[in-house]
């Protein structure tokens, strides 16, 4: 209710009377051309706000039993709605462009969230994504660049964090270090060592950070479907790999011998051991793995399209990917549609930057992080990680 | 192995085991608790000094006629690291002057590293000691160069300001653990990013930015609110000797205290604790705020006390980590945590009359003091590499002090 | 009764001839006999953790078709040297033969190869898993690629659950399940991996007397299937009707064999614990005052949600001990943490002495007189790393003696710690050392120490002397009564049916939730009592 408040109020006034917004559906090389939607920039928000205030009115009369948070999810997408609209007056706003950049942007937090689902549903607690992410970013730019070839550098990243994902098992494991501990390790290492490495190396011989970028994939046929196609199916092959890596994760790890026996240790690693699984080897694949991941995920952040490598280029994002696990509750399709949102706010917080809107632009830089914080006090509570989650096993 | 070799093996393998048992004698314990971070230290420093000969380019030329000439290649590799570590203790340590500015480095670390040392009894990991930094250094900036007031009432209420802001900022994170269960490592990160964020927004200001410049800077502090130096030839600020009676303060607090009592009982148990009576929520939200006020102090006494007296973006951002370090070095112990400042603001002070002499880049510290972290939170692989022989526990039994572990559980 | 069978046409002819007597238990489909049969040898065991020595030097047999017992008090190794057999600890020294072969075992998954399988007394179920995939763990039937073969795994449960009269659904989610199904699924676990030699860990502790019994038969039928059999207890009671032979550990070490027919109770307490043990605790007959607790239609919610406590009334009175009976899950636990302040009360009230403290909090009930033994005592009674001395005063640190305004006042810390760990036989090297180097009954005894020290009302104690030695569950039982006697109320919880019936005045049965029924000791008998943790009313 008080959302449709807002939005009567601040928008439907906020914008002139005789403003148009205009949200365009086109991509820049459309194959069939979609009319541009206009609506009038007034009206149309508190149109929206009315809907919202009978969606509170109806849920506060009776309640909502079976889905609040459907009803919760429909407002928002509303507010979302009137709020570009909002931003838009007088102007137009590519909302194509803005849900493919949100599918670009979660990428790297989708990629992320997985390798957290790899660990933790191995009862390991990886906070150290963000490190693994950074030295891959490194390392995908400079084996791109040495090599001559993007994919050289990808695998080159995907080894790197396969390779702190085997050390930081090996701490966490062998050493039964405390994970969050090791976690921070690898953290401020890979800072170190990336910033020490680019001052060193990088900045002395530049053609070493010079790695090209992936090429956009159009998929024949699909891509020209008006609208959809480019939102799907034009993309680089990051977006692709993401959904495949997710769909084939949940089928590992439900539908496998060897998904059961990661929940299990996960889970109850004493149960496991004594039906005669390994556990310690187990968990030392399951975090290799989730390394290797990560590291494709880093990779993404200097051969996507940024083309180089910047100090501190992931800038937390491995930390909102954890928050993406926890959201999506530790589940490989749930973290992929969570990442989807955190990746939706950023891609907002830059429009909103490009439109004529009064908020300045640093609080709209930290809308990510505090939808992060909302996201991890409101849900942590209430969702269930692996019950041996953190835990060291030792075995003697 | 040379007999000598041996015994002091077997000395520190028995100080290390006899260090596990509850029931030797103080004195000996304390000195087992010794022996592993001097040995991460000296871990470091030797792999620190393997990744400053793979970097030079003499060294490395001599490795490359190895196999005819080894003697060469060992000599310049040794006269490298040599040369590079005897540059860092020079200037860290020298004179007067260098004892001075590495007491000047290890300040605001001691801050820091206080701060996360406390959160750590408390069983909560603070990773936001450089938002609470950023945020304490904000308010006590603000105090000091908005406001004309004597110096006996303006640097007061500016260190009170300065900590009251970083308790604020850590505050949060402890509200939102005692109240939603959520992990203080990712609501502290968040909230460095949020308060980075803060403090550029803050910078474009008027209230904040110096007048006449465009570029992000605050006004200076005035005068009145300025930390003054000890003496012409010492030139260390008052900061130094408030952050050593931190320390102490911070030691009474949590070995005599009964306040201290709760917080290391809620950070050894919380379930006892909880059994007994204990308020675990609100004790999270005491060290959390006190913890950010410790940090909030760090960045005062900069602000307060190093010249420039503005604030930059960024302000000092990346103490975090090194705050994690000092920590874990110190075993989360106000005296450990005071060495081990002294020691990284040696390495800092170091390193910049190190790159001087001998062009080793400055990050080299960075890998360092990574490598003292890793080697200190792993005692484990500290006594792998070094043949020490230990007590196995019963199974079941994981080494060292688990910090946090589950998500969410409170 | 001599079991073992020396050849396979006995073999057959055992089982054929006791199939009717024992119901319908068709072994028939488990194969040949002779593979069915292996005999069990662990010959001079020798393991130790740190410088405690676990077991020193043991020998073992266990023929085919026979079921030993390994009895021996808490700590005494039992469980260590079954783990040896298991594969879950390798032993310092000595070996393991099966049919006179030495073998080796790494890891559990080498005995299960082997034939050994164990259900253990914390169960080994993965809670939210279902029972098909908790039976599978470890050996899976799999299709291409790794795919699991969810139906056969199904199947196979089924087929197995029904032969051997386990019933289970193998679609259920473990964690739901009460527990002695769930002991079922840990049974059909081991069954499923075709063990010959079964261990069986202190099976009987979740068990009522009613599942016991049911226990009792399918160890029978299990036994004439050729297995053998290892059943650990510290119970004599069921050791002497379920064991052909009994093989009893003292510290570590082998002290006696026998037979239920060459030996008795008696004999058996004695070569457990090294000396006559006394079984009972002497005591006066109560004399109940005034009532100091009192619950009224108390509703508590459990961890998911549940109703774990459904309108429970009872009173408890000074100077009387009310035991709470009933196997562990039925609202015991909720119910004394909802009492000590630790769990929200959703519906009904709680008064103390008269005083409504359904909402107060901890330290509010202590001030009027609560005294709490926790059931778990290193997770919740306890700080290990903490010195003595500051675990005897983890309530009452903040009050005068011990602190003045924020300081601590050590001295009258350890002062007090002195006088308490001599008054309660705390066996520590000094008050200053960490509480994790006590033994277990030494921590306990401390607790004691802590909750007794004062005089209060009320006393709650949950499971107080659960893993314990013979010596340290007497000390604790004299003292809880010597408090009765001093005039305090004692509200105990207990899922051991002997320290029941040894303490309690008057014993309250609780089931589902609910008090079944409130009876006194004196016209309680045993099967009443079992039948009301089963959830049957008896007969009046």
């Amino acid at each position: 209710m008080a959302l449709a408040a807002v939005m009567i109020v601040a928008f439907g006034f906020g914008s002139g009377a005789d403003q148009d917004s205009t949200l365009v559906l086109n991509p820049r090389n459309p194959s069939v051309e979609v009319p541009d939607v206009t609506v009038p920039s007034r009206a149309a928000p508190m149109a929206l706000g009315v809907v919202c205030a009978l969606i509170g009115g109806v849920g506060l009369a009776r309640g909502y039993r079976r889905r609040p948070y459907l009803a919760l999810g429909v407002v928002l997408v509303l507010f979302i709605a009137a709020l570009l609209i909002w931003a838009a007056r007088g102007d137009d706003t590519n909302v194509l462009g803005l849900l493919t950049g949100t599918v670009r942007r979660s990428v790297p937090l989708a990629l992320g969230a997985l390798c957290g689902v790899l660990c933790e549903r191995a009862g390991v607690v990886n906070i150290a994504i963000e490190g693994m992410m950074l030295s891959a970013a490194f390392t995908g730019a400079l084996v791109a660049s040495a090599a001559g070839m993007v994919w050289a550098g990808m695998a080159g990243g995907i080894a790197v964090g396969a390779l702190l994902g085997l050390a930081f098992a090996a701490l966490s494991i062998r050493y039964t270090v405390d994970q969050i501990v090791g976690g921070t390790v690898i953290n401020i290492f890979a800072l170190g060592i990336t910033s020490f490495l680019t001052a060193r190396v990088l900045v002395e011989y530049e053609d070493l950070n010079q790695p090209g970028s992936f090429g956009t994939i159009d998929i024949p046929l699909l891509a020209r479907i008006p609208v959809l196609g480019p939102l799907l199916f034009q993309h680089t092959i990051y977006v692709y790999l993401m959904v495949g890596l997710a769909l084939s994760v949940s089928y590992a790890l439900y539908r496998t011998r060897w998904g059961l026996r990661v929940r299990a240790v996960g889970e109850h690693p004493r149960a496991a051991d004594t039906a005669g699984i390994n556990v310690t080897r187990t968990r030392y694949r399951a975090v290799v793995l989730g390394g290797g991941v990560a590291g494709l995920a880093g990779t993404f952040f200097s051969l996507d399209s940024a083309g180089s490598f910047q100090e501190n280029m992931t800038a937390g994002r491995g930390f909102i990917a954890l928050a993406a696990l926890i959201f999506g509750r530790w589940d490989p399709l749930g973290a992929l549609g969570a990442a989807m949102l955190f990746g939706f706010a950023e891609e907002l917080q830059g429009r909103l930057a490009l439109l004529d809107t009064p908020i300045p632009s640093e609080f709209l830089l930290m809308t990510p992080y505090i939808v992060t914080i909302f996201v991890v006090a409101g849900l942590v509570g209430r969702a269930r990680p692996p019950a041996a989650d953190g835990q060291p096993y030792v075995t003697s | 192995m040379t007999e000598r070799g041996d015994r002091r093996r077997r000395i520190v393998g028995a100080a290390l085991s006899g260090a596990r048992s509850g029931a030797l004698s103080g004195a000996r314990r304390r000195l087992g608790a010794l022996v592993l971070p001097a040995l991460a230290l000296v871990s470091a420093l030797a792999v620190g000094g393997l990744v400053i000969v793979v970097s030079d380019p003499d060294a490395l030329d001599a490795w490359g006629s190895f196999f005819t000439d080894p003697g060469r290649a060992l000599g310049e590799s040794a006269s490298v690291v040599a040369g590079a570590y005897r540059a860092l203790f020079e200037s860290s340590l020298g004179s007067t002057r260098a004892i001075a500015r590495t007491l000047r480095e290890a300040t605001p670390l001691l801050f820091a590293g206080l701060s996360v040392a406390l959160a750590f009894r408390a069983g909560l990991f603070n990773i936001g000691a450089a938002g609470q930094l950023m945020v304490g250094a904000a308010s006590a900036a603000y105090v000091g160069f908005t406001y004309e007031l004597g110096a006996f009432v303006h640097l007061p209420l500016a260190l009170a300001a300065g900590f009251a802001g970083g308790a604020l900022w850590g505050g949060i994170a402890g509200l939102l653990k005692a109240r939603t269960g959520a992990h203080e490592v990712i609501t502290t990160i968040m909230g460095n990013f949020i308060a980075l964020r803060l403090l550029d927004f803050a910078l474009t200001t008027e209230a904040f930015q110096r007048p006449g410049r465009s570029d992000p800077i605050t006004e200076p502090v005035a005068e009145s609110a300025r930390l003054q130096e000890v003496s012409r030839s010492f030139p260390v600020t008052w900061g130094l000797f408030l952050a050593l009676a931190s320390a102490a303060l911070l030691w009474w607090l949590l070995e005599r205290s009964t306040i201290g009592f709760r917080i290391r009982a809620v950070g050894a148990n919380p379930a006892a604790a909880r059994y007994a009576g204990m308020g675990v929520g609100a004790t999270y939200l005491l060290s959390m705020g006190l913890a950010g006020g410790l940090a909030g102090l760090a960045g005062t006494v900069n602000v307060l006390g190093v010249p420039s007296f503005s604030l930059t973006p960024g302000y000092y951002q990346f103490i975090g980590f090194d705050a994690i370090a000092l920590a874990l070095l110190g075993r989360a112990r106000p005296a450990g945590v005071v060495a081990a400042a002294v020691l990284f603001g040696v390495l800092r002070a170091g390193a910049t009359g190190m790159q001087a002499a001998t062009d080793t880049p400055v990050d080299i510290i960075v890998v360092i003091q990574a490598l003292v972290i890793v080697f200190v939170a792993a005692p484990a692989l500290v006594r792998a590499i070094w043949r020490v022989r230990t007590v196995r526990g019963a199974p079941g039994t994981a080494e060292g002090q688990a910090f946090t572990t589950n998500w969410g559980a409170s | 009764m001599p079991c073992a069978f020396s050849t396979r046409e006995d073999a057959s002819r055992g089982v054929d001839s006791r199939r009717d007597a024992h119901g319908p238990f068709d072994t028939s489909f488990l194969g040949p006999v002779r593979e069915r049969l292996v005999r069990v040898e662990l010959n001079g065991i020798t393991k130790a953790f740190g410088g405690v020595v676990a077991n020193a030097g043991v020998d073992l047999a266990v023929e085919p078709g026979e079921v030993l017992a390994l009895l021996g008090e808490n700590g005494a190794g039992k469980s260590t040297l079954m783990n040896v057999l298991f594969g879950l600890y390798r032993p310092d020294e000595g070996e393991i033969r099966l049919d006179d072969e030495p073998v080796a075992f790494a890891s559990p998954a080498d005995a299960i190869k082997a034939g050994i399988g164990m259900v253990h007394q914390h169960f080994m179920l993965v809670p939210v898993f279902t029972v098909a995939e908790n039976v599978i763990l470890g050996t899976e039937p799999t299709a291409t690629l790794g795919r699991l073969d969810r139906r056969r795994a199904r199947q196979r449960v089924i087929d197995l659950s029904e032969r051997y009269g386990l019933a289970v659904d193998p679609d259920a989610v473990v964690e739901d399940l009460p527990v002695g199904v769930q002991q079922r699924v840990e049974i059909l676990k081991a069954l499923y991996t075709e063990a010959r030699c079964l261990i069986l860990d202190e099976p009987t502790a979740v068990l009522t007397p009613a599942e016991i019994d049911e226990l009792s038969g399918i160890i029978r039928a299990l036994k004439e299937g050729g297995r053998s059999i290892v059943f650990i207890s510290h119970k004599l009671r069921e050791v002497l009707d379920i064991a052909d032979r009994i093989t009893v550990l003292r510290r570590g070490v082998v002290v006696g064999r026998t037979t239920p027919d060459q030996t008795d109770a008696a004999a058996l307490a004695a070569l457990m614990v090294g000396h006559a043990v006394t079984l009972e605790v002497r005591r006066r007959a109560a004399e109940p005052g005034a009532v100091v607790l009192e619950l009224e239609d108390v509703v508590v919610a459990g961890t998911r949600g549940e109703r774990a406590v459904d309108g429970v009334s009872l009173a408890v009175r000074a100077g009387e001990i009310l035991a709470i009976a009933g196997v562990q899950g039925n609202g015991q636990t909720e119910l004394v943490e909802a009492l000590a302040g630790l769990r929200p009360v959703l519906g009904g009230k709680v008064r103390l002495d008269g005083d409504d403290v359904t909402a107060a909090s901890p330290a509010r009930r202590r001030a009027r007189g609560m005294a709490h033994v926790p059931e778990d005592r290193q997770r919740d009674g306890l700080i290990g790393s903490f010195a003595v001395a500051d675990n005897l005063v983890l309530k009452t640190w903040r009050q005068r003696p011990f602190a003045s305004g924020w300081r601590v006042n050590r001295r009258a810390v350890r002062a007090n710690a002195q006088t308490l760990v001599a008054e309660f036989d705390v066996r520590t090297s000094s008050v200053d050392a960490p509480a994790s180097t006590l033994s277990g009954g030494n921590q306990q005894k401390l607790i004691v120490a802590r909750e007794f020290a004062h005089a209060e009302r009320l006393l709650m104690l949950s499971q107080p002397t659960r893993g314990l030695d013979v010596g340290s569950i007497q000390y604790i039982h004299t003292r809880i009564v010597a408090r009765r006697d001093e005039g305090a109320a004692v509200l105990l919880v207990s899922s051991e049916l002997d320290e029941i019936f040894a303490l309690a005045d008057r014993i309250a049965v609780m089931y589902a939730g609910r008090v079944l029924g409130v009876v006194d000791r004196d016209e309680a008998t045993r099967d009443d009592v079992g039948l009301l943790m089963a959830g049957a009313v008896p007969p009046p």
